[in-house]
């Protein structure tokens, strides 16, 4: 299978701070690959290496086999890039912006004028078209921020989590034109710090976390490792040992003023126990609470360093 | 092939910085009515040679309309972020650069261009030389407005802070140049800070275009105005280059 992005050997720092380390991976093409980590863990500063903004201190990097470090703007003709905090132009309309990005990937006037109403169409926003940007809520000028990013149809588009601090129905709506692009061909590059994201939507996730990639594979197969690391917040009133309330679904036990942190690969069986531990004693249950899997927990795993 | 994309690029930058930071209307209405207040604090009460010294206001014009927006350009840009949205389309440092200074050149021109016209329609105005009164135009155009996107180079998204840069720097640049005082009629000591002034080069050169009275020989100005532009360019690339991380 053709390679549509590759990393090889990406390193970069910032003074003091590795920023990236060593970072190697390929993105077959017409794959939505996810790339995930917390706050501060590469993903914007590996993406801008990709796409050519920043130049790595060492690594090289390819866009559909053209080096994006060596000929940044024959790479950037060959994808569409929507940054982390990167904003269009809001004195502009929305079909001025979409007609400068066109021109910028060298589209005619002619090409132009049929592909801007298509955009528009796909985004809902038909009827905005002549407004200015400025009008628009966050979640629209997202949308056509992403226009602008595929008005050239490109073979591969990058997303810096795109949906971040969006409203639900807009963070819907994206999600919805990207498996679309997806659908027809586009390799997805998307960045996201959310678990949950990149399980439903990628086909391949890369997890970094401090620069490193600790893991590449299936979501089904990362799956197992994320499961272990759920959790249960909780406050019982009452003077117990710990040690009282483990067993072998239980992976960890933090406890932070009142409340206990339970890391568990059963929840339901644990909440179950935690319930009937408290009945038995007639203790009092003053929260209880379920947390999802935790990314710097499934870090700790698959790092290996697991207390 | 490479050759299309940048000229693509460049021209396509400078279309967008013309039409959201140069066609709003405080930016011509101030354009316009700088050369205008400056003309009245030049002449007004004094009595200068209009003809003798109008290549001086002339250059003085040109000079700070073509440096006006360009050191705004990019610390705009940064603030509202889309400095990183346009680099990320298919052009470089050196495209957005030299778009930049297109579109700060061709609003100097053509604010310049009107000043021309109308004092030449009101003044006893010589003009000997067309093709230099076009050609120093066209270079200290470009010359200034690569001094601005050089001013615009420090990686700050506060574009006050470069609203006194640029000021400390250009203001001083006037009373040095030749403006006021011919440069055959300065004291020694002030000629030879004249010649460290880009500024003097330009007003020289439009001395060559009109009137007659220029200092230098024909061609020299322009010469060196092409240098300092160079030089504005090369220190440009490199800052902002540097500065481009730190910016986004
Ligand atoms: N321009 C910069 N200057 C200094 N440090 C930076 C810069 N960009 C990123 N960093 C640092 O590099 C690390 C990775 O940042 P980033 O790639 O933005 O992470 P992410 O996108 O995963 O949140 C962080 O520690 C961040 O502070
Ligand atoms: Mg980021």
């Amino acid at each position: 299978m053709a390679t549509a992005v590759e990393a090889e050997g990406l390193s970069k720092r910032f003074a003091e701070v590795v920023a990236v380390d060593e970072v190697s991976f390929q993105v077959p093409r017409g794959q939505f690959f996810g790339f995930l980590g917390p706050n501060g863990a590469g993903k914007t500063t590996t993406i801008r290496m990709l796409t050519g903004l920043i130049t790595p201190d060492s690594g090289r990097t390819f866009i559909e086999g053209v080096d994006s470090q060596k000929d940044p703007i024959h790479a950037k003709m060959k994808m569409g890039v929507i940054p982390e905090f990167g904003n269009i132009y809001v004195d502009l309309t929305a079909e001025e912006n979409l007609h400068l990005a066109g021109k910028f990937y060298g589209m005619s006037k002619k090409e132009r004028e049929k592909r801007v109403p298509e955009i528009l169409k796909m985004m809902n926003l038909e009827r905005r078209g002549n407004h200015p940007l400025r009008t628009f809520s966050k979640g629209m000028k997202q949308r056509i921020n992403i226009g602008c990013a595929i008005i050239h149809d490109p073979p591969v588009l990058f997303l810096d989590e795109p949906t971040s601090g969006l409203d639900v129905q807009s963070k819907r709506l994206v999600v919805r034109l990207i498996q679309k692009m997806k659908e027809r061909g586009t390799t997805i590059f998307l960045t996201t710090h959310n678990i949950q994201e990149a399980n439903e939507l990628c086909e391949r996730v890369g997890i970094i976390n401090q620069g490193k990639l600790v893991a590449i594979d299936k979501p089904e197969k990362l799956r197992n490792t994320f499961d272990k690391t759920q959790s249960i917040e909780t406050s019982i009133e009452g003077e117990f040992d710990l040690e009282m309330l483990e067993n072998h679904h239980i992976n960890k036990i933090q406890r932070s003023g009142d409340k206990l942190k339970i890391f568990t690969d059963d929840v339901d069986a644990t909440v179950k126990n935690l319930i009937r531990f408290a009945d038995d004693r007639s203790f009092n249950i003053i929260s209880l609470r379920t947390c999802g899997p935790s990314l710097e927990e499934a870090f700790v795993r698959l790092t290996g360093d697991v207390e | 092939m490479i050759y299309e994309e940048f000229l693509r690029g460049v021209w396509i930058t400078a279309e967008k910085n013309i039409k959201i930071y140069y066609k709003k209307p405080p930016v011509i209405i101030f354009g316009l009515l700088f050369p205008l207040l400056m003309f009245l604090a030049f002449y007004m009460g004094r009595e200068l040679d209009l003809a003798l010294f109008f290549p001086g206001f002339l250059a003085m014009s040109l000079f700070f309309t073509s440096s006006s927006v360009g050191p705004l350009v990019t610390p705009w840009e940064r603030q509202a972020g889309t400095y990183e949205r346009l680099l990320s389309y298919p052009v470089n440092i050196k495209v957005v650069l030299i778009g930049d200074i297109i579109a700060g050149a061709i609003f100097g021109i053509s604010i310049s261009s009107v000043v021309l016209i109308a004092c030449w329609l009101l003044l006893p105005i010589q003009i000997v030389s067309i093709p230099m009164l076009v050609l120093s135009m066209i270079s200290g155009g470009i010359a200034f407005s690569t001094l601005g996107v050089l001013l615009a180079s420090p990686a700050t998204k506060a574009p006050s802070n470069i609203m006194m840069l640029s000021s400390l720097i250009r203001f001083p640049l006037v009373f040095i140049s030749g403006i006021f005082i011919l440069i055959g009629d300065m004291a020694e000591a002030m000629r030879y800070l004249a010649y460290i002034s880009p500024l003097t080069y330009l007003v020289d050169s439009f001395h060559v275009g009109i009137g007659g009275n220029n200092y230098f020989s024909t061609g020299i100005g322009l010469v060196v105005l092409f240098l300092f532009t160079a030089v504005f360019f090369f220190i440009a690339v490199q800052i902002h280059k540097r500065n481009m991380i730190k910016g986004l």
